[in-house]
Order: C-alpha cells, then sequence, then structure tokens
C-alpha cells in the first residue's frame, strides 16, 4: 500500500497548480469554476471560454483523450491530479458536456466524418456543448422520455420538450436522445442525435434557479430538422450510446479541492472577524462547525484517491469498473451532500451577513457561500439524484431487489 | 500510488478471518466479556503461536517484524469479530511505545515476553478528569533516590485486571507537559485494581496507586519527556481504534444486508423496501469512507509521514461512523436486533465504548480546528 505520488507526478501537480493560479488571478471578481460562473453572466462565459482556449493553447483542455485527437492519453491519476489542482484554484474551462460526454462517444462509437468534425473543434476549446436527455415528465426515468425523432428522407424531424439543460443558452451544439420510434417504450426505440443549437424550429427559454440565475433552459422542438449523418450509432440503438464512455477519472475529488478552499478561506476570515470583540475563530461553535466540515472534506478526499486507483487499475476491463460502481455513487452522494453542509455551516457563521449575495461590499468572501447555498439543492438531485444513486448501491453493490421491476413488468405488460 | 494490499497482506487477512471465526466465534465473545477477567489464556496463547502478539517487533526481540499496515489489517479483522481481551491494550497502546522509547535493556525484557504470550500490558494515562492532554495528568511520581513514589488514581486502564506490567504516565514535573511515561510492575504493592462495569464490558479499570516504589530505570523515553511518549500512543492507538471500528462497520453492513434478504415481512423480504435499502446504503457508504481514511492515516504512519491531522479526521470520523452504522445496523434487525442473543447488539455497545477511547469526535475537532490555526 502507498498513497504517495512520484516526484513526477508532484511536479505535475505543482506545473497545473502554478498555471491555474496565475490564470485565476485574471478572473472577473467572484467568478469561479461552478456551473452558475460559467453559465450566468456574459462575462462568466467569456472567461469559461478564455480558459478552455488557454488550456486548448498548454495542451491540457482533453489531456485524457487519444494523441491524434489533441490530447496526451493521460494516465487516470493525472487526471486526478488535474481535477484536484482545478477543483481547488475554482477554475472553468473544462466543457464537461463536451470533453467529458460527446467527446468519449465519438471517440468509442463515432464515425470517422463524426470525428473529424467535432473532436478537433472541441479539443481546440471552440466548440461548446449541452446536454439534451431529461424532459418534463423523464428525469430520474429517463427510459420514459416522449420527444420524438422521426425518420423523413435525409432528415430526422424533432418534435417535443427537453429541459433542465445546463448552459443551452450558451452552447454551441447539444447532444441527447430522442424516441424514434412512437410506438416503442421504453430504453427500446431511442436514438442518440447530435445537433447544431441554432437550428430553425428551437426554442431556447431560461428555466431560472431559485435565486434568479440562469444556468439552466428549457428547449422545445418544433419540426427541428437534423440531418441523419448526425444520428450516432445506430437508429433504435440510442439508450446503449448513453452508456458508452471511456475510462475518464470519475472520482469527484473536484469537490473535495473546491470544499478545501472554502475552508481554508472561511478559516482566514474567522481569525480576522470579530463577533462581540472576540475574533469567530476564538468560539468553539465556530471551531468544531468547521472542524467537521474538513473532517468531511478529507473523508471525500481519500474516497476520491481510492476511486481512481481502481479505475486506473481496472483500465478498460468494464467487469472491473463495474465493481467501482457502488463507491463512485457514494462519492457523489457524499460529495454533494457534503458540500450542502458546507454551505449551510458557512452561512451559519458568518451570521447577519450570511445572506448578502454577490456584488455587495458586505458579501463574504464575495458571497460563494450564500451562490453555495442557493445551487446546492439542486446538485444533490442532478447527474442522478440522492435517492437514485442509493437505489444503485442497494441494488448493484449490496444486492438488494430492484423495488421498482415490478413497475417495469407492469409496464411491459 | 498503490492502494492495494500485497499478497502477503492478504494471506494474513485471510488467515486472521479464519482463526478468528473458528477460534472466537461470538457464543466464545460473549462468554469471555461475561467473564470476571475478560480474557481467555488459551486464546491468547494461541495468538502468540501465530505470532500475533509480536506482529510489528523485529525478530531480535521474538516478533516477526511486520509493519503497521499488518497491525491495520488484523485489527480489522479482530473489530469484524468483536474480539475481546488485552490485545489491543498489550500489542498497540504498549508494546509500539516500548519499541520506539525503550532502551535495550526494557526492550529485551519486555518486548520477547509480550511476544511470546507472556506479559499482558495496560496504559494507564487517564484520571478522574478524563482526558487525555497533559493538563489532565495530576497523579504524581516523586522522585526520591532511585525511584518515583506514585499516589493516586488511575481511571479506565483496559485490561489492567490481568495485566502483569503497567504502562503508567505521572506528573514528575510542574510544567504543564512535565510528565514521565514508566514501566510499573501490576503486581507491586500498592497497588489495587478493579474493573469499572461499562458498556462494552470491556475491562476497563480503576488502578489506585498508594506509595508504589518505581525504579527510576523504569522510565520509558526520557524524565519529563512523557507528552512525547503520550502523544506517539495516542495517534497509533487512535488508527488502530478507527481500524476496528471499521471491522465492525463491515460487520454490521453484511449482518443487515443479509437480514434484510431473509427477513419477510408483508409478503416480501424487507429488503425490497426503499427505506430498508437507503439506510443500508448509508451503512455501507459510511464504512467504505472510514476504510479509505483507515488505510491512508495507516500508511502514513506506516511510511512515517507526519499525520496528526489526518488521525484526527480519521478518528473523529470513525467514532460518529460506528455509533450510526451499528445503530441503523439494530434498526434494520428490529426487535431481535436489541437481544442479548443477537450479534447485532455486540456492535451496539462496542461503538460507544470505543468512541471515547483515544479522543472522542469533540476532542478531535478540538485538536483539528487548533491545527487549521484557530
Amino acid at each position: 500500500m502507498d498513497f504517495s505520488f512520484t516526484p513526477e507526478q508532484e511536479a505535475l501537480r505543482k506545473e497545473f497548480d502554478d498555471f491555474f493560479k496565475a490564470e485565476m488571478a485574471k478572473a472577473p471578481e467572484g467568478i469561479g469554476g461552478g456551473l452558475e460562473d460559467m453559465f450566468d453572466t456574459e462575462a462568466g462565459f467569456e472567461f469559461h471560454k478564455y480558459m478552455a482556449k488557454t488550456l486548448a493553447a498548454k495542451g491540457w483542455l482533453v489531456r485524457a483523450w487519444p494523441k491524434e485527437y489533441g490530447g496526451q492519453s493521460a494516465p487516470i491519476i493525472e487526471q486526478l491530479i488535474f481535477s484536484d489542482v482545478a477543483g481547488y484554484n475554482m477554475a472553468p474551462g473544462i466543457d464537461v458536456f463536451g470533453i467529458g460526454m460527446i467527446g468519449p462517444t465519438l471517440l468509442a462509437i463515432g464515425t470517422e466524418e463524426q470525428k473529424k468534425e467535432h473532436l478537433i473543434p472541441i479539443s481546440k476549446g471552440e466548440r461548446f456543448w449541452c446536454q439534451l436527455w431529461s424532459e418534463p415528465n423523464s428525469g430520474s426515468d429517463l427510459a420514459s422520455l416522449s420527444t420524438t425523432a422521426i425518420k423523413d428522407g435525409d432528415d430526422y424531424v424533432l418534435n417535443g420538450q427537453k429541459t433542465w439543460t445546463s448552459g443551452a443558452h450558451r452552447a454551441d451544439w447539444g447532444f441527447g436522445i430522442f424516441r424514434s420510434d412512437p410506438a416503442s417504450k421504453r430504453s427500446k426505440g431511442l436514438t442518440f442525435m447530435v445537433l447544431d443549437m441554432k437550428s430553425p424550429g428551437l426554442t431556447i427559454r431560461p428555466l431560472l434557479s431559485m435565486g434568479n440565475t440562469h444556468i439552466f433552459n428549457e428547449e422545445f422542438f418544433d419540426n427541428v430538422r437534423v440531418p441523419v449523418k448526425n444520428r450516432i450509432g445506430e437508429e433504435g440503438g440510442g439508450w446503449d450510446v448513453t452508456r458508452t464512455t471511456m475510462n475518464f477519472e470519475r472520482s469527484n475529488v473536484g469537490m473535495a479541492s473546491m470544499g478545501k478552499r472554502m475552508i481554508e478561506e472561511l478559516v482566514q476570515f474567522c481569525k480576522e472577524t470579530k463577533l462581540d470583540g472576540e475574533p469567530l475563530a476564538n468560539n468553539p461553535f465556530v471551531k468544531h462547525k468547521i472542524a467537521q466540515m474538513y473532517i468531511e472534506i478529507e473523508i471525500a478526499r481519500s474516497l476520491a484517491y481510492r476511486i481512481a486507483f481502481a479505475q486506473e487499475k481496472a483500465g478498460d476491463n468494464m467487469f472491473a469498473l463495474i465493481q467501482t460502481a457502488g463507491v463512485m455513487s457514494s462519492a457523489k452522494v457524499w460529495g454533494t451532500e457534503m458540500l450542502q453542509r458546507v454551505a449551510y455551516n458557512g452561512l451559519e457563521i458568518f451570521g447577519m451577513y450570511g445572506p448578502v449575495r454577490k456584488g455587495s461590499k458586505y458579501a463574504p468572501l464575495l458571497g460563494a457561500f450564500e451562490s453555495l447555498y442557493q445551487f446546492c439543492p439542486g446538485a444533490n438531485i442532478f447527474a442522478g439524484s440522492s435517492e437514485v444513486q442509493r437505489n444503485t448501491i442497494a441494488w448493484m453493490t449490496l444486492g438488494m431487489p430492484r423495488s421498482w421491476d415490478e413497475v417495469f413488468k407492469a409496464q411491459r405488460a | 500510488m498503490n492502494l492495494d494490499f500485497n499478497e502477503a497482506q492478504e494471506m494474513l487477512r485471510t488467515s486472521a478471518k479464519d482463526f478468528l471465526s473458528k477460534e472466537c466465534p461470538k457464543t466464545k465473545v460473549r462468554e469471555i466479556e461475561e467473564s470476571e477477567s475478560g480474557h481467555d489464556a488459551d486464546l491468547w496463547k494461541k495468538m502468540a503461536d501465530l505470532g500475533w502478539l509480536g506482529l510489528t517487533l523485529p525478530e531480535e526481540y521474538g516478533g516477526t517484524g511486520g509493519d503497521l499496515m499488518d497491525l491495520v489489517l488484523v485489527l480489522e479483522e479482530m473489530g469484524k469479530n468483536v474480539l475481546p481481551g488485552p490485545f489491543f491494550s498489550t500489542v498497540v497502546d504498549c508494546s509500539l511505545a516500548i519499541l520506539q522509547y525503550g532502551n535495550d535493556d526494557q526492550k529485551k525484557d519486555l518486548l520477547p515476553k509480550i511476544a511470546e504470550g507472556n506479559c499482558i500490558m495496560s496504559l494507564a494515562v487517564l484520571e478522574p478528569e478524563g482526558s487525555y492532554k497533559s493538563k489532565g495528568i495530576s497523579m504524581e511520581a516523586k522522585a526520591e533516590g532511585d525511584n518515583y513514589v506514585l499516589n493516586g488514581t488511575k481511571l479506565f486502564a483496559l485490561n489492567a485486571n490481568v495485566a502483569d506490567q503497567l504502562l503508567v504516565i505521572a506528573r514528575t514535573g510542574s510544567a504543564e507537559n512535565g510528565i514521565t511515561a514508566m514501566i510499573v510492575d501490576a503486581k507491586s504493592s500498592g497497588i489495587k485494581i478493579e474493573v469499572i462495569p461499562t458498556t462494552g464490558f470491556d475491562k476497563q479499570c480503576e488502578v489506585a496507586f498508594s506509595n508504589v516504589s518505581v525504579p527510576k530505570k523504569n522510565v520509558l523515553g526520557q524524565a519529563d519527556k512523557g507528552k512525547e511518549v503520550l502523544d506517539y500512543i495516542l495517534e497509533r492507538s487512535a488508527v488502530m481504534k478507527s481500524a476496528e471500528m471499521l471491522g465492525g462497520c463491515e460487520a454490521s453492513v453484511e449482518m443487515a444486508t443479509s437480514y434484510a434478504k431473509e427477513r419477510v415481512q408483508y409478503g416480501r423480504p424487507i429488503g425490497h423496501f426503499q427505506v430498508i435499502q437507503h439506510y443500508l446504503v448509508n451503512m455501507y457508504m459510511y464504512t467504505e469512507l472510514i476504510r479509505n481514511m483507515v488505510y491512508q492515516a495507516g500508511w502514513m504512519l506506516s511510511a512515517d509521514v507526519p499525520c496528526t491531522t489526518e488521525v484526527s479526521v480519521l478518528k473523529a470520523f470513525a467514532s460518529d461512523s460506528f455509533k450510526y452504522v451499528s445503530e441503523r445496523g439494530v434498526q434494520v434487525h428490529g426487535g431481535i436486533g436489541t437481544t442479548r442473543d443477537h450479534d447485532m447488539g455486540l456492535y451496539y455497545r462496542r461503538a460507544w465504548a470505543w468512541d471515547h477511547l483515544y479522543g472522542n469526535a469533540a476532542t478531535h475537532k478540538d485538536k483539528i480546528a487548533e491545527l487549521l490555526g484557530m
């Protein structure tokens, strides 16, 4: 057993860290690496694009990808270090939808033409993506989706509605699954498509978050024509395409690193800020709150290391990767629920200043905790809600019966 | 980075598992914890024969030269099995410190005896105040000629009732850290030992000292430098206790998961119900979270990487989590889990017994805050 990094890995960490520190000094005030930072304001999105281009110029934007598409086939542990440092520096620039999702999907099953068309612009930081999965009536139960893509000559014609699309209003392209066989049920008869978000007939409307920030959108498809060449995989094979993935680092280490950074800033704040004549840092209540957060963050980091190591060891062995599903789901649940507690505890410590939003000179630590307070309930819901993750662990790891099997049976009957 | 155990360690784990399930089934666990001594001499002899009592001791002292990760593994398995007895107090609390701080005579005298199973030890550090800090240690060891004379009371000394030797931390100077570690023969005149009944049935003892004379040559490390010894012990014992808690969590998850698959109510196994599934998942999640930190801190100790913060993170988290995991384990089992005959209660009671040893969550949070400069 050995938790240490090699001198080369430590040197790489320093190189990443020097880069991010220098670049983040150029960030607009209060802009970090969260979805809200990237998508809400023009300045935030411009900086996200700037960081993507700068990372591309360094050759770091798609490090995990193979060399012929601009990457370096970076091993998982190097990806872990990169995510760790980027998370700690709260840096934007990585388009998770393009680099982490559609890119790897195209690498795995795209045609040569599709790869040429999309992978190069992604690797240069010139094309940004969004994910068109959820629908108003299909959230956790995605296989029940009903937006159609019906073949008509050289095109598919799309009709229906998608929703909860992060950054659709900023994205150049989108990928999603649609029902190509209207008579089909559940995961059968679905087709995976990519489309230009400027396509005629596609209307994007903001789905504002409770704090009036613009991260999510809903999209209305009114006879949107998408060329057949934009279909990824076979018609009717879309469900399997969504499950295609390459061995990307999925440790969630970034959440731990971001949490760590926030705690460090909070500690500094508590040393400098007085309540009733005493520094907050002398208050036992404050000390225990911060120590508890620190504990939870370090515990998350330790789990992230284990996941990255398990992934690196498993390589492309799907069976071995599935063995790690339980800890990966645990990392998602723990990570988002932990960040929620970080936000709450921070706001509690700030007292009257807790609710002051960024932009005000009275906002503690540029309002980062306040933003997180409004964002964190969503994090427990998107990318597999805490409940769905727990179901997955119960079913896949603990061998519990799938309680929804009976429902499926009834639907198929 | 390589987070796997090596082949020899995997073999050690398997043999520990086999040995414990064969030689110390839960009926035996209950028998030992209900006995007056809390110690089974026959089992102790067998553990000595297996080399466990000298697991981390060099061969020259009768040990097998293993490292702290080996000890982590064995303790994880012991925790799974809720093994009662003086293994922890002897091997973890005392033998590691003697190896580190003992002089040649002390090491040659004590360590082979420990490895052979002929010397049970107990750490006597806590006092009525119940604090592990130097400030909390006020029992005086007064220098008189070639001896120290000890007067006062030590509390919560694990397995002192069967100990041959005590590792006592006593006050020798007026400065805050003016404490000294010394080896004291448990049979010395003036020592009276009584078992305190506790949740864990784990033989925590009151050790009363009345004019107990201890030769100065029995000092472990240097006089008035006992804090260094104590810190060394507490750091290692906190990690090893967490390894035991990890084992306890694993067993709780295993038991509750199998029970949920078998127990039928409303015409189906209760594992069908999502509320039960989510309890089990939370138990599993906490167990996996502890696991990585146990191995990380264990590795840091064995590789001599400074890890004071990590140790506190681990012990605080393990203490809280084992209580949660074992309590949910009882809940999933329903009424039967609350009975003396059911194994679940063994873990539920250990969780509380182990919570306070080597600092509970609150103590370690204080320490983390201090390390963060607050």
